[in-house]
């Protein structure tokens, strides 16, 4: 049985629909992540999915039950990490624990090992009688993530889990996610922006602009790409593009200062590219597709732009917000 | 259905535990703990309420600061303006030190402020994340929102306990009826206000805003209460007020409970604690009290349903 089933969810705010539509499935066990730039539809769908939002039409199953009709049998088997802190922080970590076991009315004689070994796993067992407030962002990630399991959910809902995080603690996270995979049979539904975490994922679904674009296992989705990624710099990128679509019938794009484009065998293009265009270039980078790339394959753009433009649209749309309601 | 059985997939990590830390030399997992989690029943309820209500104390008990600067108001009230007007008053309260008559009407500031205050962590709970948690817990929300005003009334009324040491100070006799009188009616008061401020904090979500409407009802309705002062011969305007006041029908009966156990002429308690009327009818304490206690229901009543319709 699929731990999630999801089939033509959306949901709307207003006029605005944040979530177009997205149809999937993940199968017990597996390792999931939801990749796409800032406004997305990540959180709204994760929202959906653990019933914190009704979808405004579709359906969605998570471990066997409906998000709508069965919502306190979702609760009782879901794990959640919100992508904002919940944690409070004038209780110590053994009591933010307890507070949630006793909210999801688990045995009290488990309470105590169960609270031990998520503890342990992430390194907090020590410091389980200090204040929350005292602990660093990292650690109370890591705490929000052994409170997610204290009731040993079917399924875990990680929303960017990882962000703004060291490398090492980045790491560690993904070890525990692993170790969970291993050990309890979990299934793990997580949304992230760090390309190179995706890769981690057993199959990843890009999502951009509300819909999906993309689902597929990372190996999979890097090979429909295909191409290698050429980047230029050089002394004018309008004329190299237009003489790169008019020499070699390639579509370039500029992002992030350099000329970017995909060819077939990266190695052989390159001398032809030097012997070939008038416009003189100044670097030259020819890399393997990575998931940045299949992301640009389907989305036109690299995860960053994508992002600047969507704040910069968020912002249009809070100043078009004050104009409303400076007018009323 | 699958979630009542207990899941095979236990001591997976025991079995092989060379694997788990072979690189990083970390130690083996420790073996996973069974749990599950029960359906939902009147029990798991009963746990949330508990836990919720819990959470406000071991609050409480770690903001010393809140305890201490709660207090600096009722003070003033009992001791600069009780003090200073008695210059004033001596004349008109038969011997009666105005301290002692504003008393019951600083113990009731007290709690009606500091449950303010209660409820206002529902607010803050939303701004740092963690009401989220609560709400997405498989029990109902009413049971959260219960949890919450018993949890503020009982923080309220355990600070307005402190104030019960100063009835020395005012020259009101210790009794037990009068602790456990007065204890009672803090706490019915302090669930009223509390489940109010609940009820606002449903709709208002900013703590600057909720602090503000707070004020704005809280000030007046005291000020009219008649806690400063007795609500015998009022111009008609204000006595209309006054009777409209619900903290009036928490003023009175804690004045009366005070003055019972004071060796009062019938003048004295007649001018400083005269009944309340509607009409020329003398409402009686018992009704009161229950007024009280009955509008604290429904405003939580209120709240529940208004915590209910979010998502
Ligand atoms: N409550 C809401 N009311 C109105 N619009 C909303 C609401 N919640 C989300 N949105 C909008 O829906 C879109 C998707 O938001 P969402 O939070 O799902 O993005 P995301 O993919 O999680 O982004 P991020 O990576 O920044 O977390 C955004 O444009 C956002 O402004
Ligand atoms: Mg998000």
């Amino acid at each position: 049985m699929a731990a999630i089933s999801v089939t033509d969810l959306r949901k709307s705010f207003g006029d605005f629909e944040a979530v177009k539509g997205v149809s999937f499935e993940v199968g017990t066990g597996e390792v999931f992540g939801f990749l796409g730039p800032n406004g997305a539809g990540k959180t709204t769908t994760i929202n959906m999915l653990c019933t914190l939002t009704k979808p405004t039409s579709g359906h969605a199953e998570v471990a066997g039950f409906d998000v709508v009709a069965a919502r306190d049998d979702v609760r009782r088997h879901i794990g959640l990490v919100f992508q904002d802190p919940t944690l409070d922080g004038y209780l110590s970590a053994e009591q933010n624990l307890r507070l949630h076991a006793e909210l999801y009315g688990v045995e009290s004689k488990v309470v105590k090992p169960r609270m031990e070994q998520v503890l342990r796993m992430v390194g907090l067992w020590e410091r389980r009688d200090s204040q929350v407030m005292t602990f660093s962002g990292g650690m109370r990630r890591r705490l929000e993530i052994a409170r997610g399991l204290m009731h040993s959910p079917r399924v875990l809902f990680l929303d960017e889990p990882t962000i703004g995080l060291d490398p090492q603690t980045r790491a560690s996270i993904w070890g525990y996610i692993r170790q969970l995979q291993q050990s309890e049979e979990i299934t793990i539904f997580m949304t992230t922006h760090y390309m190179d975490e995706a890769e981690f994922c057993g199959r990843i679904a890009i999502m951009d602009g509300g819909e999906i674009v993309a689902l597929d296992t990372p190996e999979a989705l890097k090979e429909a790409v295909g191409a290698d990624r050429i980047r230029i710099e050089t002394a004018d990128d309008e004329r190299a593009i237009a003489e790169l679509g008019e020499r070699f019938g390639l579509e370039a794009t500029v992002s992030e200062g350099a000329v970017s484009f995909a060819v077939a065998d990266g190695e052989e293009f390159v001398p032809r590219l030097f012997a070939e265009l008038q416009v003189p270039i100044s670097s030259v980078n020819l890399s393997r597709p990575t998931l940045d790339d299949v992301f640009m394959s389907h989305t036109g753009s690299t995860i960053r732009d994508a992002e600047e433009s969507s704040s910069k649209n968020r912002n249009r749309a809070v100043m078009q917000a004050m104009h409303a309601g400076g007018r009323r | 259905m699958s979630d009542a059985k207990p899941r095979p997939r236990a001591m997976a990590s025991t079995t092989e535990p060379a694997t788990a830390g072979a690189g990083t030399g970390a130690p083996a997992p420790p073996p996973t703990v069974e749990v599950r989690v029960p359906p939902r029943s009147w029990r798991s309820e009963v746990r949330a309420v508990k836990i919720v209500w819990r959470r406000e104390l071991i609050r409480f008990q770690k903001d010393r600061m809140r305890i201490v600067t709660s207090l600096v108001q009722p003070l003033l009230f009992l001791f600069v303006l009780g003090s200073g007007l008695q210059q004033l008053s001596a004349a008109s309260t038969d011997g009666v030190d105005l301290k002692t008559f504003i008393y019951p009407g600083v113990l009731c500031i007290s709690v009606m402020f500091t449950g303010m205050f209660s409820a206002a962590s529902i607010v803050w709970d939303r701004e740092f994340g963690f009401l989220r948690e609560m709400m997405v817990a498989p029990v109902r929300r009413s049971s959260i929102v219960i949890g919450k005003v018993f949890g503020g009334a009982t923080v309220a009324s355990l600070q307005g306990l402190i104030l019960l040491a100063l009835a020395w100070a005012v020259h009101v006799p210790y009794s037990v009826g009068l602790v456990l009188g007065v204890f009672a009616l803090q706490l019915l008061l302090a669930f009223s206000i509390t489940a109010f401020g609940v009820m606002i904090a449903a709709r208002i979500t900013q703590i600057q805003s909720f602090m503000g409407v707070m004020q704005m009802i809280v000030t007046p309705m005291f000020f009219i209460s008649g806690a400063l002062f007795p609500s015998g011969d009022l111009p008609g305007w204000l006595a209309v007020l006054n009777r409209l006041d619900p903290v009036t029908y928490a003023v009175t009966p804690m004045r009366t409970l005070i003055f019972n156990n004071l060796n009062l002429s019938a003048e004295a308690t007649h001018t400083l604690n005269p009944p309340i009327t509607w009409f020329g009818w003398e409402v009686p304490i018992a009704l009161q009290v229950f007024m009280v206690f009955a509008l604290g229901m429904v405003m939580l009543g209120v709240a529940i349903a208004e915590f209910n319709a979010g998502d």
